[in-house]
């Protein structure tokens, strides 16, 4: 402790940090290791694209950083708080505290209407429904245009209005990051265009941060901060002047 | 935003999963729920039918006997003292018709037990009723017809004339009556082994339904008994009616410890009967252990199933931040709530069986064999078993649910 590096108090932790990052599945002979080493920061804000071809490892590193499986080895930190040594509650509440997702199958639960679907991390982590959090939820549904349909069950949407949902519901935590895997993956470009440009205006309006996996590279052209990803590795790691 | 706070109450969030995730998967829910409620329906009717069956046929071997009945202590024969035991032939000896010592204060005594309802002093013995021509073995009880009459509802079982067995008055059975020819207002002669006798006039004639006491009972007042079977001043047994019945036979032993007398339970009198009833409830037992068994089955199948279809949304719940207490929460509740359901659903056909029993089983005369119904403790019963069964059969499939990897479920 003698040595302990004090940083200003006005400084905020980055979102995310990765330092060392390896993950492996299979043991003995069969283990083959996923990832190599991963290092990766990201600060309050930010609005990065993770692109690589099939089978390079995205979908494993996402996982990682939505704390849903763990490293085998290295640290990783989310909203600044290390990961490594907590439990499968403590993990499970960071992640409801902190991380949204995004799915590319939009992964609503069908038996539930979009307003409640919005609202289940805010009632899974309260326990007990109140007036506030389908207030919020509410409010977020308006904001990504569906204030019409708050009442529809989940399965009675189109697929763009489904994913619009999902969306809502990724920031009813009002999460410091957002995990989006191919969220546009399975939508017509127009649709696709929408929800993409409202990712985008969370992002600048909430200032959440944003990681995106995708396969589309005019997508990936419109973030602020491209990390590609092949064979496990960071290949490439920069700033997108273009976005 | 007026619209959400229709609702005071708010259900936790693993009973509104719960509930919805049954309402969704309707086929599924009805037909499990159907499948407990009939397994619930066969337990409730055939719990239903049995104590009413049973209790019936205990207040009918009881409508003409005590609980417990009290009888002096058995006569003995000792050798004299000094005499060599080796050389003695001891011959039983029979028993003499005896009077219970000082039976006035144990019958106070007895009387002011809190599990004792009634005590009623007999003066019982052989004798013969006579008429004209016809001659019959009878027993003759000397009675305090007040008494008796709460250990053996005598008042309620008399087809003619009423219980009056005063001084120069007899209440006799529809068979003995029959034998003799004797009806209301006839006289009959009653004379006993030690050649006393008295004529005595048919006040009452009773229907125990059972053909031995009545070809065989006749009341006479508690003087007239204890004259003409030479026990004047005493009683040859004590008839006890118990609050309980089944504790009868721990009393027994009790009363016979502490007084000495000898104490016969209706349940040690009536052992074969006992033992049928016994092995009756036993084997009914039997059976509502395996068909619970068999619904736990079917619940637990039913959710095996479910969890397998729902690892999707187990795996988004999780990732939302849903602990993995909150998912086997919520599956086991869904097993709780199945046979909850299921258990109000069996409690009401149960109703319309024994309904339906009811108006087939009848008596030749046309009233209901036996009255039985569905009891609100039954149906209680039935409920949190049903339930406690659910949640049970729930375990295994909820473990699964908790355990499932977010990641392999939501990929899947």
């Amino acid at each position: 402790m003698v040595d302990a590096v004090t940083e200003p108090v006005t400084a905020k932790p980055p979102v995310l940090q990765l330092a060392g990052v390896r993950k492996s599945y299979g043991s003995g002979e069969t283990e083959s290791e996923i990832l190599h080493g991963i290092d990766l920061t990201l600060q309050p804000g930010e609005f990065a694209a993770l692109i690589g071809p099939s089978g390079s490892g995205k979908s494993t590193l996402l996982n990682l950083i939505g704390l849903l499986d763990r490293p085998g080895s290295g640290r990783l930190s989310i909203a600044g708080e290390e990961t490594t040594g907590l439990d499968d509650n403590n993990l499970t509440r960071l992640r409801g505290r902190s991380i949204g997702f995004v799915f590319q199958h939009h992964h609503l639960i069908p038996a539930f209407t979009a307003l409640e679907n919005v609202a289940m991390p805010l009632l899974v982590a309260r326990g007990r429904p109140d007036d506030e959090m389908y207030e919020r939820a509410g409010g977020l549904l308006d904001q990504v245009g569906l204030g019409e349909r708050k009442q529809h069950l989940a399965n009675r949407l189109s697929g763009g209005q489904q994913q619009r949902v999902a969306i809502a519901r990724a920031l009813c935590m009002q999460p410091q990051l957002v995990l989006a895997d191919e969220p546009t993956g399975n939508l017509d470009t127009h649709s696709a265009d929408d929800v993409f440009a409202l990712l985008r205006q969370i992002n600048r309006q909430a200032g959440t941060s944003f990681l995106i996996v995708t396969h589309d590279p005019r997508l990936a052209a419109r973030c602020d901060r491209i990390i590609e990803l092949v064979d496990g590795a960071i290949v490439s790691d920069h700033a997108n002047a273009a976005s | 935003m007026t619209k959400i706070a229709r609702f005071h109450w708010r259900p936790p969030f693993e009973w509104i999963a719960a509930l919805r995730f049954l309402r969704e998967g309707r086929t599924q829910s009805l037909l499990i729920i159907v499948g407990v409620g009939v397994g619930v329906a066969v337990i409730v009717f055939m719990s239903a039918l049995l104590s009413g069956l049973q209790a019936n046929l205990i207040k009918r071997t009881l409508s003409s006997q005590a609980h417990i009945v009290l009888l002096p202590p058995e006569e003995v024969a000792r050798p004299q003292s000094g005499a060599q035991a080796t050389s003695l032939n001891l011959q039983k000896q029979g028993q003499r018709l005896r009077s219970i010592d000082q039976w006035q204060p144990l019958r106070e005594r007895l009387a002011a037990w809190p599990e004792v309802a009634a005590v009623s002093p007999v003066a019982a013995g052989p004798a013969f009723a006579v008429r004209g021509d016809a001659t019959k073995a009878v027993t003759l009880l000397g009675i305090e017809p007040d008494l008796y009459n709460r250990v053996v509802s005598l008042a309620d079982r008399l087809i003619a004339g009423q219980l009056r067995v005063g001084a120069g008055e007899v209440v006799i059975g529809s068979e003995l009556a029959r034998d003799l020819g004797a009806e209301l207002g006839d006289k009959l002669r009653v004379t006993t082994a030690g050649g006393a006798g008295e004529t005595l006039t048919v006040t009452g004639i009773f229907d125990l339904g059972n053909k031995g006491v009545n070809a065989r009972n006749v009341y006479v007042g508690l003087r007239t008994g204890q004259t003409l079977l030479d026990l004047v001043g005493g009683v040859s047994s004590m008839d006890l009616a118990l609050r309980d019945l089944d504790e009868a036979e721990q009393l027994a032993a009790r009363i016979a410890a502490e007084t000495g007398l000898v104490a016969d339970s209706w349940i040690r009198t009536n052992a074969q009967f006992v033992t049928a009833l016994t092995s009756q409830r036993v084997s009914s037992n039997v059976i509502r252990f395996f068909i619970g068994l068999s619904v736990a089955f079917g619940i637990a199948s039913v959710l095996v199933v479910s969890v397998i279809q729902r690892s999707k949304e187990i795996g988004i719940l999780r990732a939302m931040g849903a602990t993995q207490a909150q998912m086997l929460r919520i599956f086991l509740l869904q097993g709780g709530i199945v046979g909850f359901l299921g258990s109000l659903l069996g409690s009401a056909l149960a109703g319309a069986f024994l309904l339906l029993w009811q108006t087939l089983a009848r008596n030749p005369d046309g009233t209901p064999m036996f009255v039985i119904g569905v009891e609100p403790g039954l149906v209680m019963i039935a409920a949190g078993g049903a339930s406690l069964v659910g949640i049970l059969a729930a375990m295994l499939p909820a473990r699964r649910a908790a355990r499932l990897d977010p990641v392999v479920a939501i990929r899947g």
